[in-house]
C-alpha cells in the first residue's frame, strides 16, 4: 500500500481545494502567534520581566524550565522557527550544569557562567528600546509635513559653448580635405579678410545656418582662399556677428548670422 | 541680472526657494542664489532671522542633515494626516530593531545584527530598509565572504528631523547600568 501527502484528497468526488477552515489554523494567526516574540532573547527578556526576575542573578533553573514550557509549545506549530530556540535551550541547559558544577579550587576568581547570556539580553534590550524609541520619534510622511509650494522649474538654457580647440580640429579636417583636392594655380590672388567677412555674412544671410564644413568650398578654393575664409569667420565671431555653436563634442559645428534678435 | 541690495530681499529670495524645493536645501545650494556675492556668516544669519520671522506662522524652518526646510508646525500634522487617511503602514518590530542596530552600531553586517538580536535577519527587512532608503552599504568587512556593511543614510536624519546621528537619543539610556556579576 502506497501513503503519499501528494495523492489528492478527494471529498464525495470532488477534490479537495483548500482546508476547511475550522480544521485549520490559518498561516497569519500562526504567524501572529509566534511573531510576538522576536527569537528566544526575546522571549527569555518577556520570561524574565513578566516573573521580575533580577536580570543580574537569574535563577537559572525556574528560567530554564519555563523557557522549555514555552519551547515545546512552538515545536508544535512551526519546527524551522524553533531551531533558533532550541539552540538557546542548550545554552541554558549547559549554564545551569555549569552553575552546579564545584568550583575548581586552584581558579580564584571564576567567571559567572551567566554573564554571557547577561550581556547579550541586556544589549538586546537596550536595542529593543532604542527602537520602540525611534518608531515613536515624528517622521516626514507621518508626523512631519515638508512644505511644497508649487513651483514649474524653468532651467535657463545655454546655448552649447565651441572651445578653440574644436575650431582647430574642425579646421584641421577642412585642411586635410583641401590638401586631397589641391590644384596648383597660377595667378594672383586678391585676398582679403573683411571681403571674405562680407561674402560670408551674404552666405548666411541667405541660408540662416550652415555646416561649419559647408562653408568651404574644398573644390574650387586653395589654401590660401581657404585660410582667409577661416580667419574671415572667426573675425566674424569676434565681432559678434555671427554665432558658432556645437550641440555636443566633437559634433558637427554650425555658423549662423548673430542678426536675429 | 539684477542682484538684491537690501536684506528684506535677501530673505524674501531665501524663502522662495525654500519653500519650491522639493528637498532641503543646503548652505552650498543656497549660496547659488546669489551668484558667489554672499558670505556664509551672512547668509547663516540671513536663516536664523527668516527662522524667527515664521515663529508666529504656520511654518517652522528646520534644519536637518542634507539642509534647510520649511515643515508644518507640529500643531497641524494631526489635521493635515485627514487629507491622507492612507498611511505608511507601521514597520514590524523586526525592522524597527535592525534599524536601530544599524542606527546605533553601525557600521555593521548582517552578522552583527543576528548577533544582538539573536535570530537570522530576513532579506525583507534589509529590503525595507533600503527601500525607503535609510540605510545602505558603505563597504565590506575584510573577513570570509566579505559581508556587506550597512549605515544610516542622510535620508534617513531628514526624515526623523536630526542633523547628525549625534541627535539620536543616546543609547545609555535605554541601557541598563551594568552591574558585576558576582
Amino acid at each position: 500500500m502506497e501513503f503519499t501527502t501528494n495523492h489528492p484528497v478527494k471529498i464525495k468526488g470532488e477534490p479537495l481545494s483548500a482546508l476547511p477552515q475550522d480544521l485549520y489554523i490559518p498561516p497569519d494567526a500562526l504567524e501572529v502567534y509566534l511573531e510576538t516574540f522576536e527569537g528566544p532573547l526575546d522571549l527569555l527578556l518577556y520570561l524574565i520581566r513578566k516573573h521580575n526576575l533580577d536580570i543580574l542573578d537569574i535563577p537559572m533553573a525556574d528560567l530554564t524550565v519555563q523557557y522549555m514550557a514555552y519551547v515545546d509549545k512552538m515545536k508544535v506549530v512551526n519546527l524551522e522557527l524553533a531551531a533558533e530556540y532550541l539552540l538557546m535551550s542548550a545554552m541554558l541547559i549547559e549554564i545551569k550544569s555549569r552553575m552546579l558544577l564545584p568550583k575548581p579550587t586552584e581558579v580564584a576568581v571564576e567567571d559567572d557562567p551567566r554573564a554571557e547570556l547577561v550581556r547579550r539580553l541586556m544589549e538586546y534590550e537596550a536595542i529593543k528600546l532604542a527602537a520602540q524609541r525611534l518608531d515613536a520619534m515624528p517622521k516626514v510622511g507621518e508626523q512631519i509635513e515638508v512644505a511644497a509650494a508649487y513651483y514649474q522649474q524653468i532651467s535657463l538654457v545655454k546655448p552649447p559653448e565651441v572651445s578653440l580647440d574644436d575650431l582647430v580640429e574642425a579646421w584641421r579636417n577642412v585642411l586635410k580635405r583641401a590638401k586631397l583636392n589641391q590644384h596648383h594655380k597660377l595667378g594672383r590672388a586678391e585676398l582679403s579678410v573683411r571681403e571674405h567677412m562680407s561674402l560670408l555674412l551674404r552666405r548666411l544671410s541667405a541660408a540662416q545656418v550652415l555646416r561649419f564644413d559647408e562653408l568651404f568650398d574644398l573644390e574650387t578654393e586653395g589654401v590660401p582662399k581657404l585660410v582667409v575664409n577661416f580667419l574671415a569667420m572667426l573675425e566674424l565671431a569676434k565681432e559678434g556677428l555671427v554665432r558658432i555653436t556645437q550641440q555636443e563634442a566633437f559634433g558637427t559645428i554650425y555658423v549662423q548670422a548673430n542678426s536675429a534678435g | 541680472m539684477r542682484e538684491p541690495d537690501n536684506i528684506e530681499e535677501m530673505k524674501r529670495i531665501l524663502e522662495a526657494a525654500l519653500l519650491t524645493s522639493p528637498q532641503p536645501l543646503a548652505l552650498e545650494d543656497l549660496l547659488k542664489l546669489f551668484a558667489g556675492r554672499m558670505e556664509r556668516a551672512t547668509l547663516r544669519m540671513l536663516l536664523d532671522e527668516l527662522k524667527a520671522d515664521w515663529a508666529e506662522k504656520t511654518l517652522d524652518l528646520v534644519q536637518v542633515a542634507s539642509g534647510y526646510r520649511f515643515q508644518a508646525k507640529a500643531e497641524y500634522s494631526e489635521y493635515l494626516s485627514r487629507l491622507n487617511p492612507e498611511r505608511q503602514p507601521k514597520y514590524s518590530r523586526a525592522v524597527m530593531e535592525t534599524l536601530a542596530i544599524i542606527a546605533y552600531r553601525q557600521p555593521v553586517t548582517r552578522g552583527d545584527i543576528e548577533q544582538i538580536r539573536g535570530v537570522a535577519v530576513n532579506p525583507n527587512v534589509i529590503r525595507q530598509l533600503q527601500e525607503r532608503d535609510w540605510i545602505d552599504v558603505v563597504g565590506q568587512r575584510e573577513v570570509p565572504g566579505r559581508p556587506s556593511l550597512y549605515a544610516t543614510t542622510k535620508h534617513f536624519l531628514d526624515d526623523l528631523n536630526l542633523r547628525s546621528l549625534a541627535e539620536l537619543p543616546p543609547f545609555e539610556a535605554f541601557a541598563q547600568t551594568e552591574i558585576p556579576l558576582e
